[in-house]
């Protein structure tokens, strides 16, 4: 889920296709979540401000069930994610889908892996300056 | 006094019309797409979110096209909008220590686990015009480490808490869920999550200020640095129907942690005290600003004199909100027509009795003067 929490919606349809009959247990739903921190990182938890979040439940033709809840607005991106979830179970490790997830996270990684050179090129290397002659 | 009038609606169609014109401004220049907005005014986006208390890039930046970059407007369209959603519950509380690293500074060791990370940052610019970016700027093409940073980077406050030397920060006794100023009215003195809350949806400018004035001397603070971070931290949250944590994805946040002077008692040996800012988006000065603040709100818990503005909780909490704020100034350009003939009325009225009385004094005069 976290990973199609982070995947785009086209994404999304690509990986699942032609979308399965089910029926829509909870149609996709905006609505927020209130994003909580700890004071100083580790202390008393405090409300932070809320964000958008869009969730939907399908249920297939087999009966299996699927979830979805991921950041921001998109009720189409939240309906396919939920129709993958309830695929990926019914499928077997190692299959097609879970091959296109592990490709979707792979490149997931890739991004932040590049995001964190890019900020490890701006890392300070110090150097002493002699001092006196 | 506010008295029911009609008429004016013709008037508010026309001037909807207008507006709409002026936003648009000169139409044989390009409009501008939401989707520039949030890639180009990031931190425009990142202030309407901090301050409209909702997170979400796009709405932020359709806020900002509709209100022609009227932070403040486009905050109050996140409020107003926030009210229309259901709230599906609260997040767990977020672990700033796993964030994924874009800048990290510490003005308090130059050597320190994970290093100083510069990030992108106008601190080391010099504030000259790049008249290039007068057309269009064409692509950066930033450098590249060979290495990513290391995976998590300790929290500077945690390093010196290790030593003992730092005021520990943990949660109280059972871990309560923190006070909503959004549900609940708040009341004074007021906690340290409601008004961490307070200040996260406060008015960046009013904290700036406030933060100025510590360290001018109105609060007496003389703080470091400890660490500023940005990056990306995962959103997780239990859904009922669950009942375990789901991964909504990440946020951009920054993180202030201000390391203060030093408290004691009989049974705690000195201690460095902390003040703390956490905000939405990449928003170093706001997270600063507040860090300073939560610091001097922290005055009377340590037994200290409160006699400035940035000590008083109830001065604070009560004029962050520019939203609030904004309402109750801009109110004034509203009909007050029954109050004003009121103190007109009153004053002809004062006037008349000067003047009657004046003339009295004038006929009882003795004419002896002469």
């Amino acid at each position: 889920m976290a990973t199609l929490a982070r995947a785009s919606r086209s994404e999304i349809e690509t990986l699942l296709g032609v979308p399965p009959d089910h029926d829509l247990l909870k149609a996709p739903e905006t609505g927020t979540v209130m994003v909580e921190g700890r004071a100083g990182g580790a202390g008393r938890r405090f409300n932070l401000g809320e964000a958008t979040v869009t969730r939907c439940v399908v249920r297939l033709a087999n009966g299996r069930m699927g979830f979805s809840y991921a950041l921001g607005r998109d009720g189409r991106k939240a309906r396919l994610a939920a129709l993958l979830d309830a695929r990926l179970q019914d499928e077997a490790e190692g299959s097609g889908l879970h091959q296109g997830i592990a490709t979707l996270a792979a490149r997931q990684a890739a991004a932040r892996d590049l995001a964190s050179r890019k900020a490890a090129a701006t890392k300070v290397d110090f150097f002493t300056l002699v001092r006196g002659s | 006094m506010y008295v029911a009038v009609k008429g004016g609606e013709a008037a508010i169609l026309a001037t909807h019309d207008l507006v709409a014109e002026a936003r648009r401004g000169d139409p044989a220049v390009p409009e501008i797409s939401v989707a520039q907005i949030r890639e180009q005014q990031a931190l425009a986006c990142a202030r309407v979110m901090n301050e409209g208390s909702l997170y979400d890039q796009d709405l932020a930046a359709l806020a900002l096209k509709q209100s022609q970059g009227d932070v403040i407007e486009a905050a109050f369209l996140m409020r107003a909008y926030r009210t229309t959603l259901p709230r599906f519950g609260s997040s767990e509380p977020l672990d700033t220590a796993a964030m994924a690293i874009r800048r990290r500074v510490s003005a308090t060791y130059k050597d320190l686990p994970g290093g100083q990370v510069l990030g992108p940052t106008y601190d080391y610019t010099h504030r000259l015009f790049d008249f290039a970016l007068m057309d269009e700027g064409g692509e950066a093409a930033p450098r590249k480490a060979p290495a990513p940073l290391d995976a998590t980077m300790p929290r500077v406050p945690d390093i010196l808490g290790a030593e003992g030397l730092m005021e520990a920060e943990e949660p109280p006794e059972g871990d309560p869920r923190p006070f909503d100023l959004t549900r609940d009215p708040v009341s004074f003195p007021a906690d340290r999550d409601v008004r961490l809350q307070s200040m996260a949806r406060g008015d960046e400018g009013f904290l700036l200020g406030l933060g100025y004035s510590v360290q001018r001397g109105f609060g007496g603070s003389h703080p470091f640095v400890g660490e500023v971070r940005v990056g990306e931290v995962a959103v997780e949250f239990v859904p009922e129907e669950l009942g375990f944590a789901v991964d909504l994805g990440e946020v951009t946040l920054t993180e202030c942690q201000m390391v203060n002077q030093f408290q004691g008692s009989k049974d705690v040996p000195p201690q460095f005290t902390r003040g703390y800012g956490l905000v939405f988006g990449h928003s170093e000065r706001k997270a600063m600003s507040m860090s300073l603040v939560d610091r001097a709100l922290k005055s009377r818990d340590f037994g200290e004199a409160t006699n400035y503005p940035a000590q008083q909780d109830e001065f604070v909490l009560y004029h962050a909100d520019n939203v609030e704020a904004a309402g109750f100034v801009e109110h004034l350009k509203l009909p007050h027509y029954v109050d004003f003939q009121g103190e007109l009325e009153l004053i002809r009225r004062i006037r008349r009795e000067r003047e009657e009385r004046l003339a009295r004094e004038q006929d009882t005069m003795p004419e002896a003067a002469e």
